[in-house]
């Protein structure tokens, strides 16, 4: 099934559950209708999470650059011997 | 068909190493060369799909052909821009490998990781290898605090809302069976960096089998990159549209 079609049916069971709480009263009813606030602030509250966390572990490669740098060169001296035109960059 | 029946017989690989480009003179030539000189065990050929370069990419593609031989190197240009989906489709029409190796003429990404993936391919049996520049042992270089920012926030952004089973949607080094690419080509329709995201998330719904390695990704060594108000519209655009439709 297409993955709007799964969102969709999460978010319907979702109220669901949240109607049958404001109607089975067990827990004071204001509560239950600032749920939904709730419920959103924390997913925003996750992907800033999320994102500083990742932004955090961002793996860098130095070595790989350094490494790219010298191939280049080599490269590039086999282009100039082989005459090879490349013009200037 | 007949060709990839031989190559499958001799129970050997042939890789097909598409590679779009536009304005890429100098990263060309140098990309062919590490190709050769990182890739010594490998049975492949590079596909160049030059879209009318109007800095002559297409005449440093002939003049290398010449060192290396046109069956390893072949050029298969078009008259302008046409768009990436369009020209892996064109670079697919002429593989004759059984696997397609599609990545960026920047050298953002280091021919090595080509066999990083075979491998892995080889260990899973995987139909698709795609590289995450966001696990260990991969990495960027050369972004900014900003760049970086952007990208974690797009990829979170994807994440919550597609679910796509693979860490980085926007990376642009993938290897894929050729029945696959085959398959996934027809089935997408976006344009630019959209379309490799499109790919791998209708892979991912198709369920095929998909391996992750980690991969580097040094900025533009040459020449400027491109990222700015637009692109970031776009991709908003574009996860919509494969949410609705995916």
């Amino acid at each position: 099934m297409k993955h709007i079609v799964k969102i969709i049916t999460l978010l319907v069971t979702i109220s669901a559950l949240w109607t049958g709480l404001l109607q089975m009263s067990l827990v004071p009813r204001s509560h239950i209708w600032l749920l939904p606030i709730y419920f959103i602030v924390a997913l925003g509250c996750y992907g800033l999470l999320m994102v500083g966390i990742g932004l955090m572990r961002f793996p860098t490669c130095p070595k790989e650059a350094l490494l790219l740098q010298q191939d280049i060169s080599e490269a590039k001296e086999f282009l100039k011997q082989s005459g090879i035109d490349v013009g200037s960059d | 068909m007949a060709a990839e029946e031989e190559v499958k017989s001799k129970g050997g690989n042939k890789y097909s190493l598409i590679v779009p480009t536009y304005n890429e003179r100098l990263n060309i030539a140098l990309l062919i060369y590490l190709f050769f000189k990182h890739l010594r065990d490998v049975d492949f050929e590079i596909i160049i799909v030059d879209d009318g370069s109007p800095d002559g990419t297409q005449d440093v593609v002939k003049q290398i052909q010449g060192v290396y031989g046109e069956d390893r190197i072949l050029l298969r240009a078009r008259p302008k821009k046409l768009g990436l989906g369009t020209a892996y489709a064109h670079g697919l029409k002429h593989a004759s490998g059984n696997f397609v190796v599609i990545m960026d003429a920047d050298l953002s990404h280091h021919t090595l990781l080509c066999i990083i993936c075979n491998r892995k391919q080889r260990e899973t049996g995987a139909s698709i290898v795609t590289g995450t520049r966001y696990v260990r042992g991969g990495g960027v270089h050369g972004w900014n605090l900003m760049r970086k920012l952007t990208s974690r926030g797009a990829n979170v952004l994807a994440h919550t809302l597609l679910w796509p089973g693979v860490s980085d949607l926007t990376g642009s080094f993938r290897l894929y069976r050729k029945s696959v690419l085959q398959n996934l080509i027809e089935s997408c329709i976006s344009k630019g960096y959209v379309f490799q995201m499109e790919m791998i998330v209708r892979a991912s719904r198709k369920g095929y089998h998909i391996e992750e390695v980690p991969i580097t990704f040094v900025d533009r060594v040459f020449g400027s990159s491109k990222l700015g108000g637009s692109e970031i519209v776009e991709y908003q655009k574009g996860l919509a549209f494969l949410l609705g439709t995916t």
